[in-house]
């Protein structure tokens, strides 16, 4: 009797034990998150104001501002998603509802899998090689954008493959006993029912993507760029051009690399304030994915 | 009453020749056939699912398929709508007519079948649309746009799926906020406004309280007036209640098909009246 109540004694010290264990592991990832935002924030705080976010670089450290790169990382952003997010939801569609279960199918998907571990700078050696020179398409904000969508492609994929598979087989099944196509099927009730976590997975590859340095500056993204890509809304007809596609760009981590290689304190000031506005920019593109997740979800009940 | 009836079992349907259970068979539909089935036998892989089935269906009727769980009455209730295709490593021999084309023909285009044979699924599965779109999904897949048309179809089939009165006023509800018996039933109007032939039930009610089990049960009633059913069901008193014929099948095999009135009264083999008298299953 007396051993079991020993026993009993023990296990409940084990249980609080690991209870304070796993609140230490927890806290390592949130005080490691905090600490860098604090301190982003005391060095970089002062230099925000709206001048930062209009001026071009400078060589006057008190002069400079984002502006070529906050307008650089959006219109790379839209290249990346306008090109991934199609090919990526039709891969992972194809994959899911078409592909036969043979050795074919299942060789390309390990070799996507694969493909999510190619360090980043990888695909800007391969993006160097294939997009600036064999395509003739210079280092370009199209360059750029198209690179960084191979590098979030099989994230994209294996995003839309799970929220596929996350819609019950009743629901196909009900639309194919009323005679409904397998294409039917797939647009009327599989892609809607789980673009909630396509859209998920896709605003996290984006922002997985928006930090990236390596594969840009592999391809030749510029580092002191004093002016903007061509607007594409034009005042005159046809009023839409495609020449900031073609123009030379810089990014949001590549505008804090320079800042911060920089000898003068006061440029690392910038290059601080440069890190909040990006881990702003990652936050909140997070949250809007959360936000979704949690609407759809909400909305879908079987 | 254990495990000992089975194996006796086994041994005792074994060596009937399965050409003379046919003819057995067929001498008791009265009835025009619609679907005829010959000779199935049904794979999962290498396991055999169905073992050289016979028997017909008859046009307008109600029939019953009954038997212990694993029987294979679900597989071969899917194999009449080609549902089974959806599962990989299947494989079908023998033959399924309906109107004497055969079903599973190179030629037969699957989605004409499946709007010709609707199908009612043991878990109600409506789309998260509202009831309105639900109703309608059938039509608007081959193009039918029409406003006046679609209002048409919408109270007809809520009509006869006996849910009208219910949900007339919230048609642009949300289909899955009703309750599960409603949910059933917009499912049957959904099945219905295709206008099929055969409609194939896969034990609806067995999620259902007694309540909603009387109005489908109720349902099936009407409904074989103008349609042809088929149902899968464990409760033997429900297929004594709807049903017109009963066919038992026990472990991939037909044993006894005929008319519920007498298979349940009288049946011809000693199987089939230990199952209904739950001796057994």
């Amino acid at each position: 009797m007396a051993e079991i109540q020993n026993t009993l004694e023990h296990n409940k010290r084990l249980d609080g034990l690991f209870a304070v264990v796993g609140l230490l592991a927890t806290f390592v990832g949130m005080l490691t998150l905090s600490a860098l935002l604090v301190d982003l924030m005391i060095d970089g705080a002062e230099r925000l104001s709206i001048g930062f976010f209009t001026n071009f670089p400078s060589r006057f450290p008190e002069r400079a501002g984002i502006l070529s790169a906050w307008v650089g990382s959006s219109l790379v952003m839209l290249v990346t998603a306008c090109s991934a997010v199609p090919v990526g939801v039709a891969a992972g569609v194809y994959l899911e509802e078409y592909a036969r279960r043979n050795w074919l199918t299942t060789l390309i998907e390990i070799n996507i899998a694969n493909l999510a571990g190619v360090p980043s700078i990888v695909y800007g050696l391969m993006a160097l090689g294939l997009f600036v020179y064999q395509f003739n398409l210079g280092q370009s904000v199209l360059s750029a954008g198209l690179t960084l969508a191979l590098l979030i492609l099989p994230i994209v994929i294996v995003a839309t493959r799970e929220a596929i598979r996350a819609v019950p087989a009743t629901m196909r099944e009900a639309a194919l006993a009323l005679g409904a196509s397998k294409w039917q099927t797939t647009r009327d009730h599989v892609l809607p029912y789980s673009t909630g976590g396509i859209l998920t997975g896709v605003i996290i590859a984006l922002s997985r993507a928006i930090g990236e340095t390596a594969p840009l500056i592999t391809i030749g993204a510029l580092t002191f760029i004093a002016f903007l890509p061509d607007s594409p809304l034009q005042s005159d007809f046809p009023f839409v051009s495609w020449d900031w596609l073609m123009s030379p760009f810089t990014v949001m981590p590549i505008q804090m690399f320079n800042w911060i290689s920089r000898p003068q304190a006061e440029f690392h000031l910038n290059a601080a304030a440069a890190g909040l506005i990006l881990m702003a920019m990652t936050l909140a593109m997070n949250a809007i994915a959360i936000y979704f997740r949690y609407r759809f979800r909400k909305k879908l009940k079987w | 009453m254990d495990s000992v009836p089975h194996t006796a079992l086994r041994r005792r349907i074994a060596p009937e020749p399965a050409r003379d259970a046919m003819a057995d068979i067929t001498a008791n539909v009265a009835e025009k056939p619609l679907i005829e089935i010959e000779n199935v036998s049904f794979y999962y892989g290498a396991a055999q699912a169905l073992k050289g089935i016979n028997f017909s269906i008859p046009e307008k009727k109600a029939t019953a398929l009954i038997g212990p769980s694993g029987c294979g009455k679900t597989t071969l209730l899917r194999c009449l709508n080609r549902m089974n295709d959806l599962i990989l490593n299947t494989r079908l021999e023998g033959k399924i007519t309906l109107h004497g084309r055969d079903i599973y023909a190179p030629s037969t285009d699957v989605i004409n079948l499946r709007r010709r044979v609707g199908m009612i699924f043991q878990k109600w599965n409506p789309f998260p649309k509202s009831i309105y779109e639900n109703v309608i999904y059938g039509l608007r897949i081959i193009g039918v746009k029409k406003r006046a048309a679609l209002d048409e179809v919408v109270e007809k089939n809520l009509r006869r799926a006996a849910l009208w009165d219910e949900v007339k006023d919230n048609l642009h509800k949300g289909a899955t906020e009703l309750s599960g018996g409603q949910q059933q039933r917009l499912c049957i109007a959904r099945a219905l406004a295709v206008e099929p032939q055969v409609i194939l039930m896969d034990e609806p009610c067995s999620a259902l309280d007694p309540i909603s089990t009387a109005k489908i049960e109720e349902l099936i009633h009407e409904l074989k007036d103008t349609f042809t059913i088929v149902i899968v069901t464990h409760n033997m008193q429900q297929a004594a209640r709807v049903s017109d014929y009963t066919a038992f099948f026990y472990l991939g095999e037909l044993i006894e098909f005929g008319e519920t009135a007498k298979l349940f009264t009288a049946p011809e083999q000693r199987q089939t009246e230990d199952y209904i008298t739950g001796r057994f299953g």
